[in-house]
This record gives C-alpha cells, structure tokens and sequence, in this order.
C-alpha cells in the first residue's frame, strides 16, 4: 500500500507490520525495525510519528527515527515507561505491531536550506530528530554550518553513541555532546545542554535550529539559542502531549488552540513561544 | 421564495411517523423517561412528552405538568443527539492472534439512518458544530460522516425559554434557518392543534408532499411567530460578547482558581455538551489472550489521565482542567473550527452539581480584567 | 616588557577582556602569568588556598568532586574561553572543587591577592572584574538547578 493509498483508508484502521530486527540502545530503550506485512514500503517526512498498536495492550505515539530515504523499513526508537510501552518491548523478532501514520508535521529541513543548521537534542529527543539528521546530512552541500549539540544525562544514558561519533568524524560537520555528570575516562564535556550553544559557532542570522528533548530542557535551550541571537521565528520544536488519535479528532493533545497531533508535533517557536509560558496548559 | 407554510393538524401527525419508518428511519425524538425527557425510539405521537414541560436551573431539572396538550412543550432533552450521532461507546474493530501476528476484522454493518423528530435550533446548532470537527479537517471519522449524511431532521421551534437557555446570544436559536429537513412550529389554541410546517431541503419537500396538510391560516403563523419571539425574549441569561478574545487574553486570571474551590472535576458539563467531541481508545482482550477489541468511548477533559504524558499529568490542578473546558469551548474552537463551540442550550449550568454557570464564570473573568 | 605585551594580547583573546578599557587591562596583566597544564595534571585542589583564577585559552578542565570509596565525578567542565574559579572571591577563600586538566591545557592565571588589591584602590577595575564573575557564578547557579532538576527525566516519548 503507498502513502496515497493510505490517505483514502479510514485513519483508524491499522496496518499490520512485522519486528524485524530488535537492537537494545540503553538500559529501557530500544530500537525496532518494521516492514509491512505483505510487502510494500512506508514513506514519512522526518519529525513525523505514528500510532503504535501492540496486541490486546492499546497504542501509543511514538516519532519516527529512521532515514527518510529509505522507506523499506520503519523505524521507532522507544523507552520503556508505560503499560503499552513495556508490552511493546517485550515482543520479538518476528512478531507484529500495528502502525496508524505517519502524523504531525515535519521538521522544515528542506526550508532551511542555505541556512547554517543547529540541531539541539536533549536525552531521548535524538530520536525525533535522527531523519532531520540523516536528511540534512544527505543534503549538507545546501548547508552552511551544520551543528548537532547534544546533552544527556550520563555517558551511558547517550543514545545512538556510534552514529554520534561517525558524524562528528566528518570534516563538515560540529558535534558536541555534554552529559550533566560523568565518572574519570569520560572525555566529554560536562555541563548543561545550553552550554553547548555558546561557541558552537554558527551564524546566528543565518541560522535554523531544530529543539528537542524533555519540555524543560527545550525552553532552556531556546533561551540559550536566543540568547546566541537567533530569532524565534528560526527555531523549531517538537511537543509532547498525550494522544489517543493522531488525527486531531480525540481532543486529548489540546495545547491552546493547536492539536499537537496534527497541529504539530513540530512548531515554529515564535508561534508557540506564549503556550510554553502558561502553566498547566 | 421560502416555501409556502402549510400546517399539519395534530391527528395527522403520526403519518409523518409511519411515513419515516417506511422509508426505512428509525424514528427518535423526546420521550418521558425516569423523571426526565430523553431522545430515545418512539414510533409514534403518542409516545411524544404530552402536556409535559420541565423546570431548570444551575443544578436543578424536574419535570413539571403544563396543563395543555402541547407534545413539544418541553425545552430539551436532558441529552443531545451526539449519543446517536457518535455514540458513547464505539467498538472500532476486533483482532484476532494469527501466527505471529494478529489480523484485524471490521464491522461491516451498516450505520443506522435516523429521523430525529423534535430537534431543537441548538440541537441543530450543535450538529453542525460537530460537522466541522469530525468532517470539516483533513481526517474524516467516516461513520460519524455516514450516520450524519443518513439522518432526517425534523426541527420544532421552542415557544418558550428556559431557565439556562442562552442560544440568543451565541447566535444559534431559538430559531434556525438551515440545515433541517422539515421545520415544525406546534400551535395550540383553544382546540385548535397544528403544526406551521416548512421544508429545507428536497427530502423534506419530498416527505411533506406525501403528508396530509392544509395551508397555514394567518393565526397560525402569527402564533408560531409569537412563541418564537417569547423564547428569544425569555432567555434569562447571555454569553458575553467578545468572549473568545477575553478569554484567550486570561488564562492566567486568578478566577480559574475561584471556579476550582467550587468544580468537582466530575465532568458532567462535558457529558451532557451536546459539541463536546473528546474521546479516549480503550483496549482489551478476552480471558484465552486470543481476541483483542478496540472501543473508542467519550472522555472527558475534566479526567487527571486526560492529560497524563509519561511523568505525570499535564492538567494536576482543578482550576486548570476547567480552563481547559471553558477556553476549549469558547475561544480556541472558534481557532480550531471557526465558530464557537457553544450553542447556548445551557445543559452544563444544569447538570453541574453545584449550579457552575458558564456565562456567569465568563463576566466574572470580564469583571476581574 | 615583551612579556606583559605577549600576555596583554592573550588576554585581548579571550572573551573576558571584552569591553574591558586597556587602562584595566594593563592593570590586570601585571597580575596575570601564562600556564600550561599536561592532561591529568591538577589546577588546584579542593580545600587549597583559592589565590588564583584562571582565563582557559584551550583544552578542557574538569571540575571534579571525590568521595571515599567513591569515584571522581566531575560535575562541570570548562573549556576555551571559559572562566574557572570564583572561590578567590568569596571567604574563606578555599577551593571548593579539584579541577583537573582533562587535555593540554593552556591558561592565563591571575593572582589574585595582587588583582584584590588593585580591585580595593580602583573601584572601577573591582567593578569590570566582579560584573565579569556575577554571570559566571550565574551561570553555574543555574546550570546547578537545571542539573539538580534532572531535565532529561521523564524523557521525551520515544
């Protein structure tokens, strides 16, 4: 079935597809590939996410975190902290999902073209943001200065460490990875994530940014990044709010006016920079 | 050129019923039932609240005898019709383990076709609220689409106001000038009994030409036109004008944590608002593991798990689950779907235990600016 | 002096020195000295006298913090451009930390009994100096919260 196809199917139905391969990423974190069961490919534009069903348990939303060019396998990149989450792990190769997607809007990687990039990513927000990487990294001659900034807990909480050292191996790009504590033989910087912001050495005119990770850390993140003089109207984030849905009609993923699932989960920051002011919202 | 008003005498109002169910409708409309006037099947006029009005108020409703033999004297059901529009539990599928994995069955059965008799403008109203929201983006819930597009509608005008009526003000009633099949406006006078009736659409042209009827006298009119003036005119209470824009501009007043003191989450404006829309999914197996089933049920946003991400619920404080309600409703609808997601019926200042009126909230927030 | 010159463009380098009017430069240079530290050598050690603050020109410093029977944990590091050390600042003016060079690392050193003095009979140099370390101290306030608040837990869905 191609995207078209699946636009015309009823949004509710889901798409059985088959774990092919199981790779364990952290202590609760994992990472699943998926093929559609009976063949075909699956195409998403990166930041986008999809409803994932696991038998009898329910579903949940959870981002996309594989390379948008290669749509023979879908990738999620999942933690386990909930019921459906944790049933989600316990599957094997072998058996099924279910998947309703892609959602959500993506992060704009083909509009910041021309543009340097930064790409600030907190804990288990690399994930969202690994397509806009691949992707932009697939495209770095449109670029400027691509900088990924990257803050984690501890050295063993860093996700995906071996791609992050591939990229910060290549000439053309800046990668700086912080953890907030870490033990002797960690060479890393230690610090908050916003540290990172100061010197990475971007033009801040002429610069997008990609935020996110845990909603704390992206407003901390931000206020660094605008602080480095980078307008608002230039930075992107990715939202979290519960969702039953994905298409905007359950009403669970309310923040203000915008329904995360479809209004989002990437928003332009001046757009939303009022909502992340009000409590409980 | 409006088509010209005919009326239908009382005794030849249950051939509309026989008529409806011919054509294949399953009829509803208000009946009396456990204290109370609910939508519900009723086959025929005779089973509509006769003589019977009813009294509300901010956390009071009772039935009351209104000595005539009006069958449509009553304001509205405790209900709306989003109970049959988009039914409080809706199983979406069945799955079945299989190897590995699992297959999906669908329902084939067909939506149901209604004819809902007695439809009130903010019933009306409320519909097509509904209609943008499961309709009007770029995902469609395709049974609500097809129960909708199936569906009859037979409005009444009301002849009075009641108490929490407020559809004046937020532009939805008393009275309606689309959207309805046949508009019905119930007259009585010493014995005379009829219905000034008008169609608004080809399938109420085509049902009302097979009714026996005779042309509207200039009484009639004139009567159907009085009692809709005293429902407008009658309404003791008024949404604010401008409500949206306040209230957008307030969602850190101090009021929220005054409604707080008095709201008991429990979510009852939510289940009677004849727009509200909110869902949740809920997922089970049977006892052998090999069956699972997906039901989709109305939620409420007054719920704590409404909210609840991984690390807690968004939405901890009374005060802000009720901001959530009233700006949803009021304010960041009219963004979401262009109109606001108020009709004025009033059932949330009704059923709310403790009487929370929903236009008062909103002058108190105008007040406290 | 050749070396106060050298050591006068070295500060001219580092973001400290920025809007700083080269009459208080010069100031601050005849207290400085240039340093250099090999990977694991120590800056200074918690409990020592702090009499000295130092301007990273490169490498990166650990910031660390032992316990018996415990390893290190290095709690914050300070690289190019970074300021290291404000205990000099405040009583009983001990170091608080261990800082240990992680890498080569090259520094402008400032001793700070002669700064402080210079700091008492020139008000405005005290006050360029003390509004260069308020964000710094700043800085590691906030970073301290944000890291006692834990910002990557509960995480982002994934």
């Amino acid at each position: 079935m191609n995207v078209a196809m699946q636009q015309l199917a009823d949004p509710m139905d889901i798409r059985p597809f088959r774990i092919e391969k199981i790779r364990k990423e952290l202590a609760d974190t994992f990472t699943m590939e998926l093929v559609p069961e009976g063949g075909g490919s699956f195409a998403f534009k990166p930041g986008q996410f999809n409803m994932l069903y696991t038998f009898g348990a329910g579903e949940v939303p959870i981002s996309i975190s594989g390379d948008p060019a290669d749509p023979s396998k879908l990738v999620h990149t999942i933690r386990r902290v909930g019921a459906i989450t944790q049933a989600i792990g316990n599957l094997s190769e072998g058996m099924a999902v279910g998947v309703r997607g892609p959602f959500g809007t993506p992060w704009p990687v083909e509009e910041a073209f021309g543009s340097d990039l930064v790409i600030l990513a907190g804990g288990l927000g690399l994930a969202p943001l690994r397509p806009a990487i691949y992707m932009a990294l697939a495209n770095r001659h449109r670029f400027g200065k691509v900088v990924l900034l990257y803050g984690s807990r501890s050295p063993a909480e860093i996700l995906f460490p071996k791609e992050l050292e591939k990229w910060r191996g290549r000439f053309d790009t800046k990668v700086r990875v912080t953890v907030d504590r870490a033990e002797p033989g960690w060479g890393g910087h230690v610090g908050v994530v916003t540290k990172l912001v100061t010197g990475a050495g971007f033009d801040p005119m002429h610069t997008v940014a990609f935020v996110c990770g845990p909603e704390i850390m992206m407003r901390y993140g931000i206020q660094a990044l605008e602080q480095a003089g980078i307008d608002s109207s230039s930075i992107y984030v990715s939202m979290e709010r519960n969702m039953k849905c994905g298409i905007g009609l359950c009403g669970h993923c309310q923040w203000g006016a915008p329904f995360v699932c479809k209004d989002g989960p990437v928003f332009r920051f001046d757009e939303v920079a009022d909502a992340f002011k009000v409590r409980e919202l | 050129m409006p088509d010209r008003q005919a009326v239908i005498d009382r005794k030849d109002l249950g051939a509309l019923f026989t008529l409806l169910a011919d054509e294949g409708y399953q009829t509803i409309g208000p009946k009396p039932y456990d204290g109370a006037i609910v939508y519900a099947p009723i086959s025929s006029p005779e089973e509509l609240p006769k003589g019977i009005g009813d009294e509300e108020e901010g956390g009071h409703y009772r039935l009351t005898q209104r000595g005539d033999a009006k069958l449509f004297g009553h304001t509205k059901p405790v209900q709306g019709l989003k109970a049959h529009l988009y039914p409080a539990r809706q199983k979406l599928w069945s799955a079945e383990k299989a190897g590995h994995g699992f297959r999906v069955v669908k329902d084939a059965a067909p939506q149901p076709r209604y004819a809902f008799i007695g439809v009130r403008a903010c019933e009306l109203s409320a519909m097509l609220v509904q209609d943008r929201v499961f309709e009007g983006g770029p995902y469609v819930d395709k049974g609500y689409a097809e129960r909708r597009k199936n569906c009859l509608i037979v409005l009444v005008t009301c002849d009075h106001a009641g108490n929490a009526c407020f559809c004046a003000s937020q532009g939805t009633g008393p009275d309606a000038s689309e959207g309805y099949d046949l508009k019905l406006a119930e007259v009585v006078d010493g014995s005379r009994h009829v219905f000034v009736t008008e169609a608004g659409s080809d399938k109420g042209r085509a049902i009302l030409s097979k009714l026996s009827k005779q042309d509207a006298a200039d009484g009639d009119v004139k009567a159907a036109a009085a009692n809709l003036e005293a429902a407008a005119k009658g309404q003791k209470r008024a949404m604010i004008a401008g409500v949206a824009e306040l209230l957008a501009a307030k969602l850190e007043s101090p009021h929220w944590e005054d409604v707080a003191k008095r709201c008991m989450s429990c979510g009852n404006c939510t289940m009677v608002c004849p727009t509200c829309f909110c869902s949740t999914m809920e997922d089970a197996t049977d006892l052998s593991g090999l069956k699972a089933e997906r039901t989709r049920k109305w939620d409420s946003c007054f719920s704590i798990d409404y909210s609840y991400i991984h690390g807690g619920p968004v939405r901890n404080t009374a005060g802000a689950r009720y901001r959530q309600w009233m700006t949803h409703k009021l304010s960041h609808w009219v963004e979401q779907f262009g109109v606001s997601g108020c009709v004025g019926c009033g059932r949330c200042i009704i059923w709310c235990p403790v009487g929370i009126d929903i236009t008062a909230e909103a002058k108190a927030i105008l007040k406290g600016a | 002096m050749v070396q106060v010159d050298n050591l006068g463009r070295i500060l001219e380098e580092h973001p400290f020195a920025e809007g700083l009017e080269p009459a208080l430069k010069e100031l601050m240079i005849g207290c400085a000295a240039n340093e250099r530290f090999e990977a694991g050598q120590f800056l200074f050690r918690e409990g020592g006298d702090a009499k000295k603050f130092y301007l990273v020109r490169s490498g990166v410093v650990a910031v660390e913090v032992h316990a018996p029977g415990r390893q290190a944990l290095t709690v914050e590091t300070v690289d190019d451009g970074g300021v290291l050390g404000w205990s000099w600042l405040v009583a009983p003016h001990k170091w608080t930390f261990d800082a240990r060079a992680q890498t080569l690392v090259r520094a402008l050193s400032f001793d700070t009994t002669c700064l402080m003095r210079k700091m008492d009979s020139d008000p405005i140099l005290g006050y360029q100096v003390l509004k260069r370390f308020v964000p710094v101290m700043a800085h590691r306030l906030h970073a301290a919260r944000m890291q006692m608040f834990d910002l990557y837990g509960p995480g982002k869905k994934g």
